[in-house]
């Protein structure tokens, strides 16, 4: 596509526009050439696109991960007395390998890593894989621990009372103490999902198109920063302000027990 | 191993110990079918540490715990089938709640015993209405004063079906003008024969419903026997102390 000069669009704007000042002329022809000219609002959209799956994956993959983790932790610790059995004696110092690599490298490393060393995609959908694994995996290390502080604000008497009912300990898990530690761990893991959103900006490293890249784009052809980066920022800054609301009603709707 | 055909749970020279500090030092004892036991002694005596290895909430380090026959002290029994059977109250009710009342009852049947939904409830209704509390099902447990919770907490139990239940002062953390109502429903499923263990400083219902007392001291029984006999003439100085205490 031809590059649109300043001189170009003004002498095709309409009549209103020459009225103006300079200073504002100059700010509709940015707003003109990074919005609507060769339709580069859709770029927008298919950034936000990938930003929406990966933040979904990872969001998932991350909440897995961490459950399974904050169980193999919990269920380590809650043998006091005896030893615990040998499945778990293997599992919890490779629990704490991981957290402590995934918490004690950058983001950005990681996905440099996975990127080009581990998984090295060809396609967009590898990517987009690549992308969903490097976050989910990291995120997952954040979210075990919130939910295993999560388990662990719930009283001793609840797990008693499912086991002496003859639930086993994943089943008093299941049904009994997650859903209640669901509702204690709520804001620190809806902190967590924002973080994430946020986070999946840095995909643009390993060529993925999200709206951070396509942002980037924008700029490199139309050499103006100002509009596609400021619009980048509101993009997240609305997408982060939805999510909290959605996180309140979900809070407030989990409260009803309480009474 | 060769137990009375009749005792439901039969306790070996059970010993338990939390690190350095032995709690329970060697206790025997017998369970019969049907049979009421009152468990007293002073705060500190192992009387709550007893109970609570009965069902293996506390997993005993050393003795054997008999029930129906099978060492349910053994790690390698599968305990959580066993305490299906044995029906527990605690002193701080631990009813689940972010559940209903009917949900706190029926969830284990269904789950652990394959009951249908229909089935549990109707269940689980019938043995609400007998302690006054089927227009409660559909509240939670936080709508409810402590004697309620605690009364349902003990249909929650029965729900299962258990040959016994264990009850670990279960008035001890109510208002006195509610542990009558609570006391009633024991009073009740004893007197229809349930195999009951319970750990209370009420001396009163002991007396009353209990078929046996039994002192807990320093880790061991100290002393035992029928109510009459045991407050009217106890015999070692330790309960002859404890009772001067008490009553």
């Amino acid at each position: 596509m031809s590059t649109l000069t300043f001189a170009k669009w003004i002498a095709d704007a309409p009549g209103w526009v020459l009225g103006l000042s300079e200073g504002l002329q100059r700010f509709l022809f940015q707003l003109f050439q990074c919005f609507i000219y060769g339709d580069r609002w859709k770029m927008y959209l298919n950034g936000l696109k990938i930003t929406f799956i990966v933040t979904l994956g990872a969001l998932a993959l991350g909440v897995v991960i961490g459950l399974i983790l904050a169980i193999i932790r919990t269920s380590y610790d809650s043998y006091t007395v005896t030893k615990p059995p040998i499945i778990l004696r293997i599992l919890n110092p490779l629990v704490q390998i991981y957290l402590t690599v995934i918490r004690g490298t950058p983001m950005m490393v990681q996905l440099l890593i996975m990127g080009f060393v581990i998984m090295m995609p060809k396609t967009q959908a590898g990517g987009i894989a690549c992308g969903i694994i490097t976050l989910g995996i990291n995120s997952g290390a954040y979210v075990a621990e919130i939910i295993r502080s999560g388990l662990q604000s719930i009283p001793k008497g609840q797990t008693e009372a499912g086991r002496s009912l003859g639930f086993n300990f994943f089943q008093t898990m299941w049904y009994i103490v997650i859903p209640q530690a669901i509702k204690n761990i709520l804001p620190a893991l809806g902190n967590e999902m924002i973080t994430l959103l946020k986070d999946t900006s840095l995909v643009s490293v390993i060529a993925l198109r999200d709206v951070t890249k396509q942002a980037q784009n924008i700029v490199s052809v139309t050499y103006n920063a100002f509009v596609p980066y400021i619009t980048l920022a509101l993009i997240y800054l609305a997408l982060v302000l939805i999510l909290t609301k959605l996180l309140r009603i979900l809070e407030k709707r989990l409260k009803k027990s309480d009474h | 191993m060769t137990t009375d055909k009749r005792a439901v749970i039969t306790v070996k020279g059970l010993e338990k110990a939390f690190g350095a500090n032995q709690v329970l030092r060697g206790m025997d004892i017998e369970i019969d079918k049907g049979e009421v036991i009152v468990v007293i002694g002073a705060s500190g005596s192992g009387k709550s540490t007893f109970l609570r290895c009965l069902n293996c909430l506390e997993d005993p380090t050393g003795g054997n715990i008999y029930f129906d026959g099978v060492d349910i002290a053994d790690v390698s029994v599968d305990i959580n089938v066993h305490r299906q059977k044995m029906g527990m109250v605690f002193q701080q009710f631990n009813l689940f709640p972010h559940m209903t009342i009917l949900r706190n009852m029926t969830i284990a049947p269904i789950k652990l015993l394959k009951m249908t939904k229909e089935d549990a409830e109707k269940k689980a209704l019938g043995l609400l209405d007998r302690v006054g509390l089927k227009d409660r099902a559909n509240d939670y447990p936080n709508q409810l004063s402590g004697g309620q919770k605690q009364r349902v907490a003990i249909v929650r139990a029965l729900c299962m079906d258990p040959e016994v239940m264990l009850f670990d002062e279960p008035t001890s953390a109510l208002d006195p003008e509610m542990v009558g109502e609570v006391l009633d429903v024991m009073k009740k499923l004893a007197a229809e024969g349930m195999t009951m263990v319970i750990v209370t400083h009420e001396m009163g219902f002991a007396r009353e419903v209990a078929d046996r007392v039994i002192f807990i001291d320093e880790g061991v029984i100290a002393e035992q026997g029928p109510p009459a006999e045991f407050f009217g003439n106890p015999k070692s100085p330790r309960l002859k102390d404890f009772l001067s205490k008490v009553l």
